[in-house]
């Protein structure tokens, strides 16, 4: 498409953005916004550090403590994790399955914008009034008393957000399904792909229960309704629950498409086939279904009863077995591999040693009994760190690495992303290992201070210092990041040499058709199928032909904005100022007006014709 | 799978048989919201006789709702055709993750 | 076969809901929304169990005192038999008869507009009556909030409905918009389906104690 090629002024490269369906920017919309929050996050937890650095210190206040960590945690989960996996699953979920778009490109750009606009609302709290310092699992029993509106931009935030996730979610499983290349059989999907499939399976049916929860809260808040009111007959423990159905998956949500991120780098760099990929594949459905049936593991100190105690115990370590499975498939990928050491390497094989840290202290808390000994101290603390960080994040920072080619058509510099690596690696160690012990000697989580000569006054300072390391390290990256732009040297289609899947057999960025005849799968690590025949290309399934592609569309945006203005209506509705209500409703006017828009206007897409891509080729080989 | 429009052969032989069959089928569906109509009936009746006993009055109920819901799913919103692998795949995962939920909020949460 | 293809009873395939591309996505993506709403209203129903005729003191009322069982029924007839009035309407809409289809719609539409009426009738009959109302107690609140979720999606569906009514009566059927008469008539069943266990639940196992 000439309209396409054409070079943008900034307003058109803005509007373009704005009104993008396209999965590939898209997806950089979300790592930019993902990016961006967890920097917020990254320097929250840095607060944290410094206050936490000495005994009795004052550098922030105990109530700023509270919204620090709360938002902390918030934004971590919501706001930076899943926006950033969702961005590598957008842009290359679809070109491993051989797909030229998502399912429902219309509604993957409403997801994007729902998500950024309910995390901009919640981080709006810390200049309007104060942020929300319940936590962030957002406990009703404190979380109804707050006072001020923090919880109420949790509330609303959270809820504008976890709907996007929520069309995210739908919009990959239905891509996964009835997009797939021909001869792109399951049991030949990429390992990230699977993921990807699995974790959307479980937003599906985790983010639901979220949605009731949060909604109730907002109607015991804002609404008058006596959910969490135990005067009133409520029962605060609802909500527990409710936000645990949620929270568990949501865990599992995050290191399925990190080991997904993981299996790639291990099998591309060890230049060998993924070891026990039907045992991986079947690995990951496994704990994508136990995921939802360990829930209570959060609140065996609640008193739930023995019983209930005891099932939850045993389902939660059951899930150390398809865990297992999947650290012994990587250690024999490697196992006589031709072994690569590069950056995402590295991240690989740090990765291994750290999250089975945190799957073994995993096994320890699911021990009931024990954990009454562990809860709300700062062993659980260094427990889930352990994994979010040593799985989470180190997939991120690795994903980032690896595909940052196929995103933007640069590589990021080897030697900046090694020492990355080593700053954040040792300072995430630094940080979190004292912090078992921490817990053991008994000081409890979330307390803003403590005083001195309880043994706690050095292993403080040592995971200060940590925090430090790993701020360093996401300096070198962010500093990466701008030479890297700034030299702007494009790379080829398949820039680590010894890509697999079929992402890279198709130039970097991808033209936005994806794929201009869909490539013919005929075995796991498709392209790599063809590169060992000496072949350079996939063999097309298809004649050059019409391409036909979806409308860009700003209702995405306005759908959005709607809800962003209703919902500062709700907030302030719970004050009994006079323009609340009417901004609630010119809010939800705007939102179903838009939706009703998009359902009358009639939307066919558009063609690119044959004879242009045939021009286009040309015009590549002048 | 390719982004153009599915061709489907439309042979003028199969209008008479598809005719036939959306009939037939219609028949069924009449069937069904019958039964559905007099499942409704029992229940409502069974709560309104007044000389059951709750244990027995729950259960059956509940199991007349499940039957009739069935019917529901299976013929109103064609469920029973094939090309619904996925649908009821992803479906009855709900179902099963509904019922974990009002079993333990039904169960562990007591005081 | 193009979206924009004009059809006649000849030509039209025998699932126009799965007939293009992007009409199969549509129908599977609707079916995995339902696969969510089927645990968001497992939550609600689990929260209004665990809150069930938990009230502040014995002054309010408790469930057996306020449901009425011939109310109940009439509005679960309306609603049950607006569930194969739709079914007509998609019979139709497979034999490509649009006018016929377009009835049906209507009955649905003004069965819905019935169940709706009995539904405010109901909850003001509560307030005024029973003082039972939003605030009132934790029992309220989890009822109020069930049952007006099931509400509100009864109210969404209407005004889905009645929209694309309005939007294709002049255009007949195309393989562009069966789709979404049918994606919008499954989220009418599913909405009875609600129902049956609203109406067991709540009214009926509230009523036996």
């Amino acid at each position: 498409m000439s309209t396409y090629a054409q070079k943008k002024g900034f307003g058109g490269t803005i509007w373009d953005y704005l009104t993008t369906v396209d999965h590939k920017k898209i997806a950089i919309l979300y790592l930019m916004a993902g990016g961006l929050f967890f920097l917020v996050g990254g320097m929250e937890a840095v607060f944290i550090r410094i206050q936490l650095a000495v005994p009795n210190n004052d550098f922030v206040s105990a109530g700023t403590f509270n919204e620090i960590i709360t938002m902390h945690g918030t934004t971590m989960i919501f706001l930076a994790a899943m926006p950033l996996l969702f961005a590598f699953m957008n842009a290359v979920m679809p070109l491993q399955i051989g797909a030229r778009d998502v399912a429902f490109p219309f509604l993957n750009a409403l997801g994007f914008w729902l998500f950024f606009f309910g995390g901009v609302f919640l981080n709006l709290s810390w200049f309007l009034g104060g942020a929300p310092d319940a936590g962030w699992t957002s406990y009703a029993s404190l979380a109804v008393h707050s006072k001020g509106h923090g919880v109420d931009f949790y509330v609303l935030g959270l809820q504008i957000s976890g709907l996007g996730t929520l069309i995210g979610g739908i919009n990959f499983l239905a891509t996964v399904i009835t997009m797939r290349a021909p001869g792109m059989t399951y049991m030949r999907m990429p390992l990230f792909t699977w993921t990807t499939f699995v974790a959307s399976a479980m937003i599906l049916f985790a983010f639901p229960p979220l949605t009731v929860g949060l909604t109730l809260m907002m109607f015991d808040r804002l609404f008058g309704a006596n959910f969490f009111e135990v005067a009133m007959g409520g029962n605060t423990i609802i909500w527990e629950h409710l936000f645990w159905v949620f929270g568990h998956p949501e865990v599992y949500i995050l290191i399925l498409p990190a080991f997904g991120i993981f299996s790639e780098i291990f099998s591309t760099f060890s230049r060998k086939r993924l070891f026990g990929y039907s045992s991986m594949v079947f690995a990951t459905v496994l704990i994508g279904f136990l995921g939802f049936m360990v829930w209570a593991h959060h609140m065996f100190t609640t008193g739930l009863g023995p019983v209930a105690n005891a099932i939850f115990a045993v389902a939660t370590m059951a899930i150390g077995i398809p865990t297992g499975i999947k650290i012994f498939n990587w250690l024999f990928t490697m196992w006589g591999g031709s072994v690569k050491f590069t950056t995402p390497m590295y991240y690989a094989f740090g990765f291994i040693p750290s999250f089975v840290c945190g799957g073994v202290t995993g096994v320890m808390v699911a021990t009931a009994a024990a954990d009454y000994q562990y809860h709300d101290t700062y062993f659980v603390v260094a427990h889930f760190h352990y994994v979010i960080v040593g799985g989470v994040v180190l997939a991120l920072l690795a994903g980032t690495h690896y595909w940052w080619p196929k995103m933007f058509g640069t590589m990021l510099n080897e030697t900046l992303g090694k020492i990355t690596f080593w700053l954040f690696f040792i300072g995430f160690h630094l940080t979190f290992f004292i912090q078992h012990f921490l817990g053991v000697w008994g000081m409890p989580r979330r307390v803003f201070t403590y005083l001195p000569g309880q043994g706690f006054d050095t292993s403080n300072m040592v995971s200060s210092i940590g925090a430090g390391f790993m701020s360093a390290g996401v300096i070198v990256l962010l500093l990466n990041v701008v030479i890297t732009q700034v030299k702007n040297v494009k790379v080829g289609n398949d820039p680590w040499e010894d890509g697999r899947t079929l992402e890279w057999a198709i130039s970097s960025p991808p033209p936005y058709y994806n794929f201009k005849q869909l490539p013919l799968v005929r075995g796991l690590d498709a392209y790599w199928i063809e590169k060992m025949e000496g072949k350079k290309a996939m063999t097309p399934a298809e004649p050059v032909g019409d391409i036909h592609m979806p409308n860009s569309s700003f209702i995405p945006f306005m759908i959005t904005l709607g809800l962003f203005i209703a919902a500062f209506g709700a907030l302030y509705h719970a004050d009994d100022k006079s323009w609340a209500l009417p901004v609630l409703i010119i809010g939800l006017l705007v939102t179903f007006g838009s939706m009703l828009v998009r359902s009358v206007k009639d939307d066919h897409g558009y063609h690119i014709h044959k004879e242009e891509l045939m021009d286009e080729e040309k015009g590549a080989e002048a | 799978m390719t982004n153009q429009p599915l061709s489907s052969s439309n042979p003028r032989v199969d209008l008479e048989y598809r005719r036939k069959k959306n009939a037939e089928e219609m028949r069924h569906q009449v069937i069904s919201f019958s039964i559905m109509i007099f499942l409704t009936f029992i229940a409502f009746a069974a709560v309104a006789a007044k000389g059951f006993t709750a244990w027995f009055i729950i259960p059956f109920i509940l199991l007349l709702a499940v039957v009739q819901v069935i019917f529901q799913l299976f013929y109103f919103m064609h469920m029973s055709h094939e090309g619904h692998e996925a649908p009821s795949m992803f479906l009855f995962t709900g179902v099963f993750m509904a019922f974990v939920i009002v079993l333990t909020f039904m169960t562990i949460i007591w005081w | 076969m193009q979206a924009e293809e004009k059809f006649t009873y000849e030509t039209w395939p025998a699932s126009p809901e799965r007939a293009t591309l992007e009409a199969k996505n549509k129908f599977l993506g609707f079916w995995l929304f339902l696969g969510g709403e089927t645990v968001l209203f497992a939550s609600l129903f689990a929260t209004y169990l665990a809150l069930k005729d938990k009230v502040p003191d014995s002054t309010h009322a408790l469930a057996k005192d306020i449901f009425d069982l011939p109310l109940t029924l009439v509005a679960t007839m309306l609603l049950l038999t607006s569930s194969l009035t739709s079914v007509y309407a998609m019979y139709h809409m497979k034999n490509f008869a649009f006018k016929k289809m377009m009835v049906w719609l209507g009955v649905t539409v003004l069965l819905g507009f019935g169940f709706l009426g009995s539904e405010i009738y109901e909850f003001n009959h509560y307030v005024h009556e029973y003082h039972h109302t939003f605030t009132s107690s934790a029992f309220s609140s989890a009822f109020y909030t069930l049952v007006g979720f099931h509400g509100a999606h009864v109210t969404f569906g209407l005004a889905w409905i009645i929209s694309l009514m309005i939007r294709n009566s002049k255009r007949g059927l195309n393989l562009y918009n069966a789709p979404k008469f049918y994606v919008a008539s499954l989220y009418w069943h599913f909405i009875d389906v609600v129902w049956v266990f609203i109406f067991t639940v709540v009214y009926l196992m509230g009523m036996v104690g």
